[in-house]
């Protein structure tokens, strides 16, 4: 099921990659796209509340004063409050829906699968309390629903929903709670956001602007062509029998018609329960975390800038060494992607004198061992197009490609690879060119992998890739796993352009070896 | 790709988001009563009277208990369960004993029901009993009404205005 969910998704993402760009593709800025939307409903929010009239008979006219006399500023912000709302529930649950399939949700990552789940209900409490201010005949239908619903719980020493009973019984203070609650609710939502995003290095935020420009202007035009009205004003006398309802916030009503209270009370509450529990059912198979060698820490804090979970920290040294700091990971954030070795400058293979232990790595994928594989994996290559691959494990897998003269190596996360393995592999000559393969691009499963392996290498980051590598023998694809046909076209390509080039000499058996026997040595 | 081509191809995706938007915020529209019906809406909250009759104590066993506990007479809290029945046109709509409140069973007898009928000319029948009485009941109130359709029609209880009131 999450298999055919993923190949769906992935087939989605590389429709709207052509549209929109991988740098818009919305499907990858589901999360930023919640917070625009979310900023759009706070700011016509505010313009609404500064015309609003909180006394329950004077409700329905301020909010039809804004609708009708103020149309071009209060009527759209009125629109544009309702379709940012329903925008938002469109892309908090595609957003759920895609973290869970590309299982982005087990091991560490619990924390922000479980506070989402917080927001959920947060973000319903907003949008329902919202329809239930402008006091018409939806607002009426919601408002009785509600309190009828609340009182199958039977915490109200006296049913709530007496308070709508008829004209006589409403009251006002009531009414304000419910203001006020239409107001503490999304502050509190933007509250649970901030701290949904808490573990994340560079959350996205903020979605690009050009596609925050399509949606703005999509939602300002929508506002303008079918704007948000009322359903005339409540009235307890007479009961609202057709309403038109806001499926995206109330589609849980109908279902109330249907059955008890307590049956939706219990349906919700297990189905966010057992939707709480799914990062650990099965719980995240996770190899070690990263360690850090002090012997090899000078505490310069790429790691802590590049590791994209927050698991890295600085702290006082504490053995001796000349150095302010050392790097010290916290297992608990740790998802053991190895974008801190990446990130290491003495994760060099070009060292002689001590051994090849960075200053932080995955001891279940040391770089020693991505640098034994670079010497074990290119010895059977032979002639001018020997390409050696650098792939991650969730993205692209050229492993059966149907070419000559490749060797793969596959890493956690690419943004593991440190440079100097490319410079190392092509100036030592174990291959004529190296091929990176990541996962698609902006979509990388460690959040930032693809990213800083594209800075690294533009030499735009730490650790830079050195000058002397030339652009010609190094080649990247960020299709990803779905992305083999394209992959395997720009490896062929790639191994032509290597066979236009002047050969390089391949590493004599003794090259090799001196490589190796050195390293061993170090180690020993 | 030109840029204006690729904004072309993104005017497809944007108008599907806003169709959606647009038509899931209203439609379909939802019948939540038939628009020939009213809704009868029983809503009562009242305390039966005291299970057992309050007692004077006498000297002895005013004596047994502390200085600051010698009231002379003993009540106890517990009340009755009520007995409601609502009738529509001699039908039976609704007949519930309804415990009291609290964990003494102290409190009041709540109910809140809702009973979506045909419109038209009915009568209405509510009773009431409180007591301790084998049969009968305390407060009945019967009344010819005419429901409009989609009218809200309360049948509310209140002790202080002489027990049931239809509005």
């Amino acid at each position: 099921m999450r298999r055919a969910l993923k190949s769906v998704f992935e087939r989605i993402d590389r429709f709207f990659d052509i549209a929109f760009t991988p740098a818009w593709n919305p499907m990858q800025q589901l999360g930023a796209l919640g917070w625009f939307f979310y900023w759009i409903v706070i700011v016509s929010g505010i313009y609404l509340y500064i015309f609003f009239d909180t006394g329950i008979t004077q409700a329905y006219h301020s909010v039809e004063y804004l609708t009708h006399e103020q149309w071009y500023a209060g009527g759209i912000m009125r629109s544009l409050h309702r379709y940012a709302s329903d925008a938002l529930v469109v892309v908090v649950f595609l957003h759920l829906l895609r973290e869970y399939v590309l299982d982005r949700f087990r091991g560490p990552r619990w924390f922000a699968w479980v506070s989402g789940m917080v927001l959920l209900w947060l973000l319903y409490v907003s949008g329902i309390s919202g329809y239930w201010v402008v006091w018409d005949k939806l607002a009426q239908y919601v408002a009785i629903a509600t309190t009828e619903w609340f009182d199958s719980l039977r915490i109200f020493g006296k049913p709530i929903a007496r308070n709508f009973l008829n004209e006589a019984s409403l009251s006002g203070r009531f009414f304000t709670l419910l203001i006020f609650i239409h107001i503490a609710a999304p502050l509190m939502l933007l509250f649970g956001m901030w701290l949904h995003i808490q573990r994340h290095m560079h959350p996205k935020v903020t979605p690009p602007r050009g596609l925050a420009a399509g949606c703005l202007v999509t939602l300002f035009i929508l506002s303008l062509w079918f704007p948000a009205l009322s359903q005339g004003p409540a009235d307890l006398d007479k009961v609202p029998g057709i309403i038109s309802l806001d499926w995206f916030y109330l589609f849980i009503y109908p279902l109330l018609d249907k059955y008890s209270g307590a049956i939706i009370w219990a349906a919700v509450a297990g189905g966010t329960l057992l939707l709480s529990l799914l990062p650990w059912l099965p719980a995240r198979r996770q190899s070690e975390v990263a360690v850090v060698h002090l012997d090899n820490c000078n505490g310069c804090a790429r790691c802590v800038a590049d590791c994209p979970y927050s698991a890295i920290t600085m702290v006082p040294r504490t053995d001796g060494l000349p150095f302010e700091q050392q790097a010290a990971v916290n297992p608990v954030l740790c998802l053991s992607c190895g974008i801190c070795s990446g990130a290491c400058p003495s994760a060099s293979p070009f060292r002689r004198r001590t051994a090849l232990i960075p200053g932080v790595e995955l001891p279940a994928f040391p770089i020693q061992a991505v640098k034994d594989m670079v010497l074990s994996k290119t010895q059977d290559l032979a002639g001018n197009n020997r390409v050696l691959i650098f792939n991650c494990e969730h993205g692209l897998d050229l492993t059966s490609a149907p070419v000559k003269n490749i060797a793969q190596i596959t890493l956690p996360c690419i943004g593991m690879l440190p440079p100097a393995m490319i410079d190392f592999t092509i100036s030592r000559k174990y291959a004529d060119g190296v091929f990176i393969a990541g996962c698609r691009e902006h979509d990388c499963n460690y959040r930032l992998g693809n990213e800083w392996m594209q800075q690294r290498l533009a030499r735009k980051r730490d650790p830079y890739l050195r000058e002397r590598v030339p652009a010609e023998r190094l080649a990247q694809c960020w299709a990803g796993v779905s992305g083999y046909k394209q992959g395997l076209s720009e490896l062929s390509r790639f191994q032509e352009q290597l066979a236009g080039l002047a050969p390089t000499a391949r590493q004599s058996p003794e090259e090799r070896l001196r490589d190796g026997n050195k390293t061993e040595c170090a180690n020993a | 790709m030109p840029e204006i081509w690729r904004m072309m191809l993104q005017l497809p995706f944007y108008l599907a988001f806003a169709l959606l938007l647009a038509y899931l915020s209203q439609q379909p529209v939802y019948q939540h009563l038939d628009p020939e019906n009213a809704l009868i809406k029983l809503s009562l909250s009242h305390a039966g009277q005291h299970k057992e009759e309050c007692h004077r104590l006498t000297p002895e066993e005013l004596a047994e208990l502390a200085p600051n506990m010698r009231k002379p007479i003993s009540c106890n809290r517990e009340r009755l369960s009520l007995l409601v029945e609502i009738f529509l046109d001699d039908n039976l709509l609704y007949r519930a004993s309804l415990q009291p409140a609290g964990l003494s069973r102290d409190g009041e007898s709540t109910v809140y029901k809702r009973f979506p009928v045909t419109a038209g000319t009915h009568t209405i029948t509510a009773r009431l009993r409180d007591s301790h009485r084998p049969e009968g009941f305390d407060y009945e109130r019967s009344e010819v009404v005419s429901l409009f359709p989609q009218q809200n029609f309360v049948v509310g209880f209140n002790v202080d205005t002489g027990g049931f009131h239809f509005l």
